[in-house]
């Protein structure tokens, strides 16, 4: 056995690793020189006031969104490589949405098979398990045959969570999973969240639920107009947060 | 045979002959339809994909057939055909071409703003879970574009159906042709075209029914 180098990363870094990542949309420019490196189990919480980069951090590591400048990699891959094959690198990163994004044309365990059968190639009845495993796991297998209008906000974005899962994903990607929830469906996803982060789930969460990271993150990251200008443990962060921006920021969402 | 006093017996008497018409305008509007659809939704792809010079043809494509009277296009494929083929082939394989071509624009158009209804989001969500692009259209994103587009995707279908009376102009017997050889004939205008026009109603009142029911069998979104 190779105990000498980690089976993640081929170049000694993290699962993702980030090197003076900048993107514009046309003119402006939503990212500059991003840098951060996220290893294998580690959790990382992002915030930031409103159009500082935040969601278009989380897309650039997937390739949902392009970028210009630097390199990205996840689990040694080149994501800006032209010759990467990118569907292949996206179905061992699970992504939740803020609004969910479940398919409405189709059922809850159908949502769950969809990219097991197509992306992963696996068998009807394989997939069938494994939704229903995912489901069981989020505590929703009775919802199996209803559509995702028919259930609420929490319980779809549990389903949707499953769906991530069922790619047996080496890594998460959270944007604002609860901002679109009411308030008494928060706790039934972040528990799930919670639970994952547990099992040794890789996370990068965009969130503002600061009671989240305080629990379960090992890093915060603070970013405001298209800069990472915090990114320290947990608890450097909420002990002595340095920049006057962040104190800012972290005061306003604390206070409430 | 005195024309006077409204004959109901010429219509039954010429069903048979009526129903062979109509069995032509069916096969016409549901083939023109289909082809119409699938050419449509490939020229859409087209239209919305990467490849500029793609997305240029088909735009011209669309263009040049919505500025051209539907007659003109039935005329051009009857006589155009076979100088290209170098053989006959057909009145009906020839209008049914026209009918695709045509169509394929109209439908192209409801495609582009059915695919661009929906959300972005889906998409990506299609994408995040490693769809690829061919996937993803046809899994995520043209499935709920068609839906979105059902109610006038159908009410262009209806106006294919009532525009096949027009292939009598290359001697095709359609409905309307044949009860207008009919009434001709025994010279009962007046039973022929008011049968044909309750039969046109009626078949397009029954087409919007099924749409609305249909439509409500989705609305579960
Ligand atoms: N497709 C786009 N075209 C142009 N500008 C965009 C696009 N998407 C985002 N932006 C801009 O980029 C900036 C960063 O957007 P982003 O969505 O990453 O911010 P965010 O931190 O996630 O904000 P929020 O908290 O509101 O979700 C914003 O100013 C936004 O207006
Ligand atoms: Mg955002």
């Amino acid at each position: 056995m190779n105990e000498t180098k980690d089976t993640t990363g081929t170049d000694g870094g993290g699962m993702i690793e980030m090197n003076h990542v900048g993107k514009w949309y046309g003119e402006f420019q939503v990212l500059s020189n991003c840098s951060t490196s996220v290893n294998k189990g580690d959790v990382v919480v992002i915030c930031g006031p409103s159009g500082s980069g935040k969601s278009t951090l989380i897309k650039v590591i997937n390739g949902l969104e392009p970028f210009q400048e630097g390199t990205i990699t996840f689990n040694g891959v080149s994501v800006g490589d032209r010759t990467t094959n990118l569907s292949k690198l996206r179905s061992q990163i699970g992504m939740v949405f803020q609004n969910f994004e479940l398919f409405p044309h189709i059922s809850i365990i159908e949502n769950i098979k969809l990219a097991q059968m197509k992306v992963l190639g696996r068998e009807d009845d394989e997939a069938r398990n494994r939704s229903m495993e995912l489901l069981e796991r989020v505590g929703l297998s009775d919802q199996r045959d209803k559509f995702p209008a028919q259930l609420s906000g929490g319980q779809q974005q549990r389903v949707a969570i499953a769906r991530g899962l069922a790619m047996d994903p080496i890594a998460m990607l959270f944007d604002e999973p609860t901002s679109a929830l009411d308030p008494e469906m928060i706790n039934e996803v972040l528990d799930v969240m919670t639970e994952l982060a547990n099992d040794g789930m890789t996370m990068m969460v965009v969130s503002h639920e600061m009671g989240f990271a305080k629990r379960v993150a090992d890093r915060v990251i603070f970013m405001d107009e298209g800069y990472i200008v915090e990114d320290c443990s947990k608890d450097d962060f909420f002990g002595t947060p340095r920049g006057d921006r962040a104190q800012l920021f972290l005061s306003k969402i604390l206070t409430h | 045979m005195e024309s006077g006093g409204f004959d109901t017996h010429i219509i039954f008497h010429s069903i048979p002959f009526l129903a062979k018409g109509m069995l032509l305008t069916l096969e016409l509007t549901v083939l023109g339809i289909g082809g119409g659809l699938v050419f449509g939704t490939l020229l859409a792809l087209c239209r919305l994909g990467k490849f500029r010079a793609l997305a240029f043809a088909a735009g011209t494509y669309v263009n040049f057939f919505r500025s051209m009277p539907l007659i003109l296009v039935i005329f051009w494929f009857y006589f155009l055909i076979p100088l290209v083929v170098g053989e006959e082939v057909g009145a009906f394989q020839s209008v049914l071409t026209a009918f695709i071509m045509f169509e394929a624009a109209y439908y192209c158009e409801i495609m582009r703003a059915g695919i661009q209804s929906v959300r972005v989001g889906q998409a990506h969500a299609g994408q995040a879970l490693g769809l690829t692009y061919q996937q993803n259209m046809r899994y995520v994103v043209l499935p709920q574009a068609f839906r979105n587009m059902i109610p006038i995707l159908m009410s262009q279908a209806i106006v294919l159906f009532q525009d096949t009376a027009l292939v009598y102009v290359v001697g095709l017997s359609d409905f309307l042709y044949s009860a207008d050889i009919v009434a001709n004939s025994e010279n009962r205008l007046m039973e022929m075209y008011i049968t044909v026009a309750i039969v046109y109603f009626s078949m397009c009142s029954l087409a919007q029914f099924l749409v609305r029911n249909l439509q409500k069998k989705f609305a579960h979104e």
